[in-house]
């Protein structure tokens, strides 16, 4: 048998994954091994592969996020801090045959957003909510968020995150679980977490991010909401690698995958 | 012998040189290059043509989207 060359291989009719053309040209501005850049990629080839680009719009947060629009073919409104929800809501209403979508960090969505995110969730608006917990404020350098975890060390507690004093008064607070938070309301449909760290995390996120758009492309009500548990290895001060494996020990204890509730209907573990 | 060989195609000025397709590569296709980029990061490249199944584990885990990957059947 002939040998078999690199040239053979690299042929057109060979390629089997590229990144999706509803990402545009520009180089993402994300620092390396950063999972919002595999977040967009799966978002746009979920969109490429529904075929719905054409009547997407998407609301991007302030966080990391704030400049997705500069990445995605699809039209973009920029949403004040926490904003996204409420802003998708108005557009979703004024135009109930466009795809919405959401896109927030924890900071955005956890924190500030709060009162939009729960408010949006209980009325059951359709639309698609893409959640990136990485447990710190990523743009403005490494604070303390609601979803940081207890003892992580940020900016703001350089100790550690201490959810009370030794003597019991309240200090920091605990890990906000808002994902199982919304999933208590009967407006939500599709809740579920899910991650980015390895291929076959990638794989399910993409399934479960179709099935968000889905949902909401069939008309079926409510708020389709999907969290990615992602890191953010500039400001948790470790290498890529490191910081995905932190995240599967430490992280994924606190957040554990899966769905929470599907068709209404909480799935019980 | 394998059923398919692949082969990826990075795009080095894009490439950040983070390594999470390096972990996520079960064959131990790819490594980081000595050399920079224009940005200064090493950047990553295929260091064993001859194992690369053409999965395209390192394409979907890719951060920034850089790399095709091409399969051919034996």
């Amino acid at each position: 048998m002939a040998e078999i060359t690199l040239q053979d291989i690299i042929q057109p009719e060979n390629l089997v994954y590229e990144k999706s053309k509803l990402l545009t040209e520009k180089p993402f501005h994300y620092c390396p091994g950063c999972g919002h850049g595999t977040v967009h990629r799966i978002i746009a080839e979920v969109l490429e592969e529904l075929g719905v680009d054409d009547r997407t719009i998407g609301v991007s947060p302030v966080g990391c996020a704030v400049m997705a629009y500069d990445y995605f073919d699809v039209d973009f409104v920029e949403a004040a801090h926490g904003r996204a929800p409420a802003c998708a809501t108005g557009i979703k209403r004024v135009w109930p045959d466009k795809v919405v979508f959401s896109y927030q960090g924890d900071g955005d969505l956890a924190a500030i957003g709060t009162c939009e995110t729960i408010h949006t969730c209980n009325r059951g608006e359709n639309i698609t909510m893409i959640f990136v917990n990485n447990g710190i404020y990523g743009m403005t350098g490494g604070q303390m968020a609601p979803t940081t975890l207890v003892g992580m060390k940020t900016a703001t507690t350089p100790y550690g995150r201490m959810p009370q004093w030794p003597d019991g008064t309240p200090n920091n607070g605990f890990p906000l679980q808002i994902t199982q938070l919304i999933a208590q309301l009967p407006g939500t449909r599709y809740v579920t977490r899910q991650a980015v760290f390895s291929a076959a995390a990638v794989r399910n996120a993409k399934k479960a991010i179709k099935k968000a758009f889905q949902n909401q492309i069939e008309n079926k009500n409510g708020v389709n909401f999907v969290e990615i548990v992602s890191n953010c290895n500039s400001n948790w001060k470790m290498s890529a690698v490191d910081a995905n494996k932190w995240l599967q020990d430490n992280m994924l204890p606190v957040y554990p995958l899966g769905d929470l509730k599907d068709n209404f209907e909480l799935i019980k573990k | 012998m394998a059923k398919f060989r692949g082969a990826i195609v990075v795009d080095t000025e894009r490439c950040k040189g983070c390594g999470v397709c390096i972990t996520a590569c079960p064959c131990g296709v790819i490594e980081l290059a000595k050399e920079v980029n224009g940005k200064g990061y090493n950047y990553a490249f295929m260091a064993n043509p001859e194992a690369c199944i053409g999965c395209a584990s390192c394409g979907i885990t890719c951060p920034d989207g850089v790399i095709k990957v091409y399969k051919k059947a034996l």
